[in-house]
């Protein structure tokens, strides 16, 4: 295999060096997805229920620290062209990395680390003995198709590692059972919308192939650029945006989610929601900004008469429904609907300024809710559930784990100084600038909705008496420092804004430069 | 008349076949209410689009995409696209892990529920609901 950091233009003279320079430093890209792929078969060889959590932690901090040294190398702007076994592109599979996947490499792989400590322990309680090595197996598979999801500069590569996630996801959700059997039903229903949903991304590929020929992303882009009126393209297009909107849960699309999310082990509801939809999210982006055109999608008029008012409907819409909910993770779990709802808005705007709100939002967010829903895992590991009367009085018998899920709270409803307020603060600015103030007012508005439902959790912590069955424990601290890592990157994030800021600038940078952006230096 | 029927029904047939298959497919997985009938026609709609793949490669007059073994290779020899077949390979594989999860899930499923049938599970899932709902809301003060 090589590897090489190539300027674009100079692929000939890139595929002259390619089998010069062999450090680890170069193998990056690749290890990124292989070290967490490798782990998991070696779980289940070894079998070892001594070893399992050790290795899979190890796999996950390995990866934790590649994609921080990717994220260093390309957030100025830099792009690094990874090509496996030394095939150049277009006919091998590269991998792409720019400032856009590089940041959301950072997001999922810096919430495997923090979930896997915790998840030590509350996997341990919702999930049977006999099946913990498996658990972590399918849980680095899990990992390992969505970093490549997000690293492939190929489109049909996204295809199969998307299948990959969406495998392990399953399985995942199933793992709940038994704790409630209707995470069976959830599985069973998540897969039958994942696969069709994957299934139409396949056939919008297939339509995009017959037009060009190609399946390298920014081969594709190339070609396609003066195919705007072109009828299959525009099925195609049509094909992908339904099929990842599946997968993203855009808000008439979303069904799958609040029960997938309410009966999976609370680990596992802490990672799917703060990294499957957002790596979903940005497959959306690559392929509306860099495979088809910014000028397209205003040609087509997708953004305009599709997308933006089904943000603004997800944002309302979601977070009533999310109000009126008895259970916290059901609740979490249509909030994060209503949240993906302002990274589209962001999306929508087709500014700048738009697409960095979409992009911070997207990390800010992932943060916020593995907050919330380890706080929630905790609640349900001491008190039995994770319904509003189990929660009660949690204040007072788990007062640091309280106590974080309120900073989480905050950082959902946008309080300055938190996480939230700087991605809320720039999609206002977003829409500010497009002269929509109507908008700004909407964004307003249902962060108040966000507020009522908020309230109730805190209510019902701290206003509420505990049940009487419950005694005074606090959460053991392999779950509690976890959770206090992402309440306390909530508030870093909130106040020290340069890395999330610049990442999120560059990726957004890259992403209106269109196909050119993927060229770009 | 006559060229509409040669040009839009025959020239396009693969074209045909692959969506009516695919609407079956979808039929059979939105409108039954057994949950193998569901796997059966998710099945139905990933195999139509096996088959745009496939016959997107064919090219007229063409042959097996294999070259021969002494590698002298004929330059009149038209072969067939083979990139598309290998992406359906992956792609069958992907089909078959996905069928074999879901018959896995819905062996668990009729151990949990007693049933397959869509209609039964919602019933007692809404029971499930409505009887967590009255225990939960009623500790809240009604407040639910």
């Amino acid at each position: 295999m090589a590897a090489e950091t190539m300027a674009a233009g100079g692929t000939e003279h890139a595929a002259q060096m390619a089998h010069v320079a062999l450090t680890l430093a170069d193998q990056l890209p690749v290890l990124q997805v292989l070290v967490p792929f490798l782990a998991a078969p070696l779980l289940v060889l070894i079998g070892s229920k001594r070893l399992a959590w050790p290795i899979a932690y190890g796999a996950t901090t390995v990866a934790f620290v590649i994609s921080i040294l990717l994220l260093l190398r390309v957030i100025g702007g830099e792009v690094i062209s990874y090509h496996l076994g030394g095939w150049a592109p277009p006919l091998g599979i590269e991998y792409r990395i720019d400032a856009a996947n590089a940041f959301v490499l950072f997001l999922v792989t810096g919430i495997a680390t923090v979930v896997m400590p915790y998840a030590r322990v509350s996997i341990a309680r919702e999930v049977p003995e006999q099946h913990t090595t498996l658990f972590y197996a399918i849980f680095l598979l899990c990992l390992t198709g969505q970093l490549g999801v997000t690293i492939t500069g190929d489109a049909f590569n996204v295809f199969v590692f998307l299948e990959i996630s969406s495998l392990a996801t399953y399985a995942l959700v199933a793992s709940g059972a038994a704790r409630d059997k209707r995470a069976l039903t959830a599985a069973y229903d998540y897969l039958i919308m994942g696969t069709i949903g994957a299934t139409f991304f396949v056939i919008g590929l297939g339509l995009l192939y017959m037009v060009t020929g190609t399946l390298n992303m920014a081969d594709l882009a190339e070609r396609l650029a003066d195919q705007t009126g072109n009828r299959t393209v525009r099925a195609a297009f049509a094909f992908i945006i339904v099929g990842i909107g599946l997968k993203a849960a855009i808000y008439p699309l979303h069904l799958w989610l609040p029960n997938a999310y309410t009966y999976s082990p609370s680990a596992v509801t802490s990672f799917l929601a703060s990294t499957s939809t957002k790596v979903a999210v940005y497959v959306l982006l690559r392929f509306m900004f860099s495979v088809f055109q910014p000028q397209y999608l205003f040609e087509v008029k997708t953004l305009e008469f599709i997308i933006i008012p089904l943000a603004l409907l997800a944002m309302f819409a979601a977070s009533i429904i999310a109000i009126f909910q008895t259970d916290l993770k059901r609740l979490l779990a249509y909030s994060s609907i209503a949240q993906i709802g302002y990274m589209l808005l962001g999306i929508g705007f087709l500014t700048q300024t738009g697409l960095t709100a979409a992009i911070v939002h997207l990390f800010n967010h992932g943060i916020t809710k593995a907050a919330l829903f380890m706080g929630v895992g905790a609640i349900v590991l001491r008190n039995g559930g994770s319904f509003m009367d189990r929660i009660a009085g949690a204040g007072k018998t788990m007062p640091w784990t309280s106590a974080a899920m309120v900073i989480g709270g905050m950082s959902l409803i946008g309080v300055p100084g938190t996480a939230g307020f700087v991605s809320k603060w720039v999609l206002v600015q977003g829409a500010l600038e497009m002269g929509w103030w109507p908008v700004a007012l909407l964004i307003v508005l249902s962060s108040l909705l966000a507020v009522i439902y908020v309230w109730r959790m805190v209510e019902a912590m701290y206003l509420m008496p505990p049940p009487k069955d419950v005694v005074a424990r606090e959460a053991p601290l392999m779950m509690l420092v976890p959770i206090w890592i992402m309440a306390g990157s909530c508030i870093y994030f909130g106040l020290n804004t340069d890395l999330t800021m610049a990442a999120a600038t560059s990726a957004a940078k890259g992403f209106m430069a269109g196909s050119a952006g993927m060229m770009l230096h | 008349m006559a060229d509409l029927w040669a040009d839009f029904i025959i020239g396009h047939v693969n074209y045909w076949l692959f969506t009516v298959l695919m609407m079956t497919g979808l039929y059979a997985v939105v409108a039954k209410g057994n949950f193998v009938k569901k796997i059966i026609g998710l099945n139905m709609f990933q195999s139509a689009v096996f088959m745009l793949y496939i016959s997107m490669g064919k090219v007229d007059g063409g042959t097996a995409p294999i070259f021969p073994v002494d590698m002298k290779i004929d330059p009149a020899t038209v072969y067939t696209n083979p990139l598309p077949s290998v992406l359906i390979l992956t792609a069958i594989v992907v089909g078959i892990a996905t069928t074999a999860l879901a018959l896995a899930l819905i062996v668990r499923i009729r151990e949990e529920f007693g049933t397959i049938e869509e209609d039964d599970i919602l019933e007692m899932e809404t029971a499930m609901a409505a009887e967590e709902n009255r225990l939960h809301g009623q500790t809240m003060g009604g407040r639910a």
